[in-house]
């Protein structure tokens, strides 16, 4: 074959004015798109510069205490993450097994119009404003908590997490909080888990069932596997949305930071989240509002982290190719 | 391989075709379906899938230890069958059927009869390969024993023993560790038999095994198919004349016309059916003047 | 789908008189039954058992505790009993599948729990201060004393109005814009755009806020101009800020169900890709764009957490959105249920519970519009042949577990035909 004679022909298009014109926008919306949530961040940097000069990155980084009242103002994040990241957990571990029973009801245990039934039913909670589950959570859930709490630390008060102070109040605690978070995660979890089971390939499934599988069997031989990625992905991005949760975090919590020194008690009142410390702090003085700005930078770079790491599991994984999260 | 061959089966000692060959072990399996091969009856068996009737009134004895050629044009019902046969037809969506299948005499939709228990007896391999591609060739050989959590003191053995019978064990044995995904498409068919076997069912039930195969991996399945005659009541679709006429025992032949649901209107000895069928679309078709 | 839920029974028949040529016997369908009548009696007794056995522990031998308390322990000894009963019956094996059934079902209806709960709760609450006045004034004159049905939200309700409406001016030709780009154009950027989108996506709403607040608001607290100051223009930015993403990605989805073969067909009829976007794309799309701009709505109109740096929230009317602090519903209920008195909290339920209908009904609209529609265009009469073709190819589309996007889908499938005939 006389190969190397031979030359591509490139075919170049050459777009209309309209088409050109057309052509900008949409890329100049794309790209605004990204500039906009570098510009976030970079605003963020800019107004906390303040704060943070006075107190130094690392201090700000590592302090648990948020004072304003001595000078030189002593401010970190430290507490609010504890709390934060405390929430999010309490919120991921209940939510995650739930959504993934409620996932496999949805793909595996359902007819099909029992199934448009429950994924409305999941999608209307998805619905529903943060701040009616805070207010839900804040007056009626809460204190039909209260047993429960106290039950588990009258027995289980062993165990460090479990204990409480004695006569501690056990209303606004990051157990409550975070019960009620994980209502609002459970949605979006249930969602992608749902998305990656309903494409397992159905030949697997059968293949398990024809071997004399339970449906439960074949659920652990073939589905979960396969959706593992999603399951993973999943419970990130439902990490992510906790972290960031605000409205209701901010009326079931009262937001004081975690002290130095102070053992994490769970089950009883106390606890403070970065977002919902800011959201009770709105219209504060300027140098408070700089540190606030500086606590916002560290929650926005945390949960873009979170929640990217949670798109490239998802969409990395064997089953997530094509699952839009 | 000594300790194999002592413990060889007493049902394939009848087997005329076996004694050629070293005789192929049988791992005890605790639990597990009982020994032998059985008698599969359907008698006026429909099914519909939502409100469309897709096959009428099929009355047909698939003999104990024998193969069973299920041909026809497509959209006939022959896989639907196969399917009814296994209870895997109720799996689909808005599936519904009528009539009784009988497994040695006791009908395997009665109330009560779990298709678990139905299809740990009655296995299938079906027309694309699905290994499980999670699973090494080992654990896809016993996925059946871990799904149906049944017990089998001699592991090793059986996955020998599953593998020999499909005609796998040579190619595989010095990688059984490794994926099962990565085998050819052939291979990954003939480890499909093997894990359907090393549950040690009564009946397989084979759909269109060979239709995504190349001729030499079509040759070792109906090879394959040949040493199992005697020992396992075989059951297989096919949309290839000389397969059916080459492996099958017994034969049946499903027409639909159009618009109507699929009937067998033919049954018998593959010789005849081949030969001198009675009905003249049975002789079409086989010389495929049609379909 | 909903074919398949037909009657096997009455189609048999129906398919039976067709064709009179050949007569058949009158068919049923048989339904076989794994689970015997005894099955259900030990799924019963256990039910009942740990009942008992709960109520024994929790009211007789210790001094009583929460009736929450007392579910989910009886909820947990009936699994257990269930599970040693049918491994007894059956073995472990089905015992396994039988209790892991139960739990997963109950998982999906625990779900229906606290969102029967919330709902239930807040229209109780709600209800004891929502008067025809809260529709129509504000909260001028209100002191604690007065009773809670006195004074109303009507400045609230503007502001919502106001505020997601000009977010929506923002947001959503931006959006718009933004998933054509992603699904239109073949430029290298649409990979990290749609990385991006994603990541934005899941930015806390509160940091919005106080983006908005730190860019436009805080620089220019010196100058005095209200523009820069707390309004309701500043809320429907940072509102704009968290819909872009939601509305970006919901659209994208759209977009990428429209058949690439539409594309191609005006393409080839020498229309540019401008064209081929706004009289082929877009009408193809149009039920679940307007699916996707609704449910950006309804969740823009919940969002409280970006208009506390932003539109701050007032007690009094203020109609214009471009000076001045302003209210909006979900301030008007983050504001007034943290009051410490009991009218002010009221208050606050009467609007958590108009700002729970205007979701619902905002949800409500959104799977309205989104729809099957192939359903009510008439699916042929005895469509069984159109739910399944072939009875050799069993999983074709109706086992594939059909999600949200279905619904679109087939909407979309449906609409197609109209701007190539028209």
């Amino acid at each position: 074959m006389p190969g190397s004679t031979r030359t591509k022909r490139v075919v170049t298009e050459v777009p209309s004015v309209v088409d050109k014109r057309f052509n900008a926008i949409t890329m100049g919306a794309g790209i605004s798109v990204l500039v906009l949530l570098l510009l976030v961040g970079a605003f963020l940097f800019i107004q906390s510069s303040n704060a943070i000069s006075e107190t130094g990155v690392l201090r700000f980084l590592t302090r648990t205490e948020w004072r304003t009242d001595v000078q030189p103002p002593a401010i970190g994040v430290m507490g609010l993450l504890t709390g934060t990241v405390l929430v999010a957990f309490v919120a991921v571990l209940f939510a995650v097994p739930l959504s993934v029973f409620c996932a496999l009801a949805i793909t595996e245990y359902s007819t099909a119009r029992r199934r448009k039934w429950l994924i409305g039913v999941v999608d209307l909670l998805a619905a529903v404003p943060s701040l009616l589950f805070g207010l839900w959570g804040f007056l009626f859930l809460s204190d039909k908590m209260i047993p429960i709490s106290t039950w588990l630390t009258q027995n289980l008060g062993f165990i460090p997490i479990f204990s409480t102070e004695q006569n501690a109040s056990l209303t606004g605690s990051i157990f409550i909080a975070g019960v009620v978070v994980a209502l609002m995660v459970l949605p979006i979890i249930t969602s992608v888990t749902r998305e990656v089971f309903s494409q397992t390939p159905p030949g697997e499934k059968e293949a398990a069932l024809a071997l004399g599988g339970t449906r439960w069997g074949m659920i652990r031989a073939v589905v979960l596997p396969y959706g593992r990625g999603g399951i993973i992905g999943g419970s990130m991005l439902g990490l992510g949305r906790a972290l960031g949760e605000t409205i209701a975090v901010a009326l079931l919590l009262p937001q004081v930071p975690q002290q130095i020194g102070e053992s994490i008690h769970i089950l009883q009142n106390g606890g403070a989240t970065v977002s919902g410390f800011i959201a009770n702090r709105a219209g504060a003085d300027a140098f408070t509002t700089s540190g606030l700005m500086a606590a916002g930078l560290v929650l926005f770079i945390i949960t873009l982290a979170t929640n990217m790491i949670a798109s490239v599991v998802v969409s990395k994984s064997r089953s997530g190719a094509g699952v839009d999260l | 391989m000594t300790a194999i061959a002592e413990r060889a089966n007493p049902m394939s000692q009848n087997s005329t075709l076996v004694t050629e060959r070293p005789a192929i072990g049988r791992a005890t399996i605790i639990g597990g379906p009982p020994p032998g091969a059985a008698t599969l009856e359907a008698r006026g068996a429909c099914a519909w899938f939502g409100d469309r009737l897709v096959l009428e009134g099929v009355d047909l004895v698939m003999p104990a230890g024998q193969v069973t050629a299920l041909i026809g044009p497509s959209g006939c019902g022959k896989s639907t069958f196969l399917r009814l046969l296994n209870r895997m037809h109720e799996l689909i969506p808005g599936a519904a059927l009528d009539g009784e299948i009988f497994l040695d005499g006791t009908d395997i939709y009665a109330t009560g009869t779990r298709a678990q228990q139905v299809r740990m007896r009655i296995g299938m391999v079906f027309q694309k390969p699905n290994p499980f591609p999670a699973m090494s060739i080992r654990e896809n050989v016993l996925a059946g024993l871990k799904l149906a959590r049944l017990k089998c003191d001699e592991k090793d053995d059986l996955v020998e023993q599953s593998l020999l019978r499909a005609g796998l064990w040579k190619e595989v044995r010095d990688r059984l560790d490794s994926a099962g995904g990565a085998l050819s498409g052939g291979q990954q068919q003939r480890l499909c038999i093997a894990r359907s076997l090393a549950v040690q069912p009564n009946v397989l039930l084979m759909d269109e095994p060979c239709s995504a195969l190349d001729p030499t991996s079509t040759r070792r399945v109906e090879e394959t198919i040949d040493e199992l005659r005697g020992e396992v009541t075989v059951v297989i679709v096919t949309h290839n004349m000389q397969q059916a006429n080459r492996v099958s025992d017994t034969c049946a032949f499903f027409l639909a016309a159009e618009n109507q649901p699929g009937v067998v209107v033919e049954q018998g000895p593959t010789r005849k059916m081949f030969e001198n069928p009675d009905d003249p679309r049975t002789l079409d078709y086989v010389e495929g003047r049609f379909g | 789908m909903s074919t398949e839920t037909l009657s096997p029974g009455s189609s048999a028949s129906s398919s039976s008189t067709s064709n009179a040529s050949r007569p058949t016997p009158q068919r049923r369908a048989r339904r076989p039954r794994e689970f015997t009548n005894f099955d259900v009696w030990v799924l019963v007794g256990s039910i009942i058992s740990a009942l008992c056995l709960n109520w024994l522990i929790f009211y007789r031998l210790t001094a009583g505790a929460s009736l929450f308390g007392f579910l989910l322990c009886s909820y947990f000894t009936f699994l257990a009993i269930f599970g040693v009963v049918t491994a007894d019956r059956m073995g472990r094996l089905v015992a396994t599948d039988r209790v892991m059934t139960v739990v997963v079902v109950s998982a999906a209806a625990i779900v229906f729990v606290p969102l029967v709960l919330l709902i239930g709760y807040i229209l109780l609450e709600g209800l004891k201060a929502l008067r025809p006045n809260f529709f129509i004034s504000d909260q001028e004159g209100i002191t604690p004393v007065l009773p809670s049905t006195s004074g109303g939200a009507s400045h609230a309700i503007v502001g919502s109005i106001e505020q997601v409406g000009l977010a929506l001016l923002w947001s959503l030709p931006l959006a718009l814009a933004a998933a054509v780009f992603l699904n239109e154009s073949r430029s290298k950027w649409r990979r990290p755009v749609r990385i991006f989108v994603d990541a934005m996506s899941g930015l806390p709403s509160i940091v919005a806020g106080l983006f908005i607040f730190a860019t436009l608001i805080l620089p220019f607290a010196k100058s005095g101009n209200p523009l820069f100051g707390y309004n309701g223009f500043m809320a429907s930015l940072a509102l704009a800020i968290t819909m872009l993403p939601t509305i970006t990605r919901t659209v994208d989805v759209v977009l990428r169900l429209v058949p690439d073969g539409l594309r191609e067909a005006s393409l080839a009829l020498g229309a540019s890709r401008a064209r081929t976007v706004f009289s082929v794309v877009f009408p193809t799309a149009r039920t679940g764009m307007t699916t996707a701009v609704v449910l950006g709505i309804a969740r823009a109109v919940g969002e409280t957490a970006p208009l506390l740096f932003t539109a701050f929230g007032y007690d009094l009317m203020n109609s214009n959105p471009f000076a001045g602090s302003q209210e909006s519903l979900p301030l008007f209920v983050y504001r007034n249920i943290r009051k410490p008195d009991i009218a002010a909290i009221e208050r606050g339920f009467a609007g958590a519970l108009v700002l729970l209908l205007l979701v619902v009904a905002l949800f409500a609209l959104a799977r309205f519009i989104g729809r099957d529609r192939s359903k009510r265009r008439g699916a042929p009469k005895g469509g069984g042949a159109a739910v399944r073709t072939n009875p050799d190819d069993p999983f074709n589309s109706p086992t594939s577990p059909s999600t949200s996007a279905d619904a679109d889908a087939t909407a979309t499938g449906q609409s197609v035909q109209e701007p190539m005939t028209s």
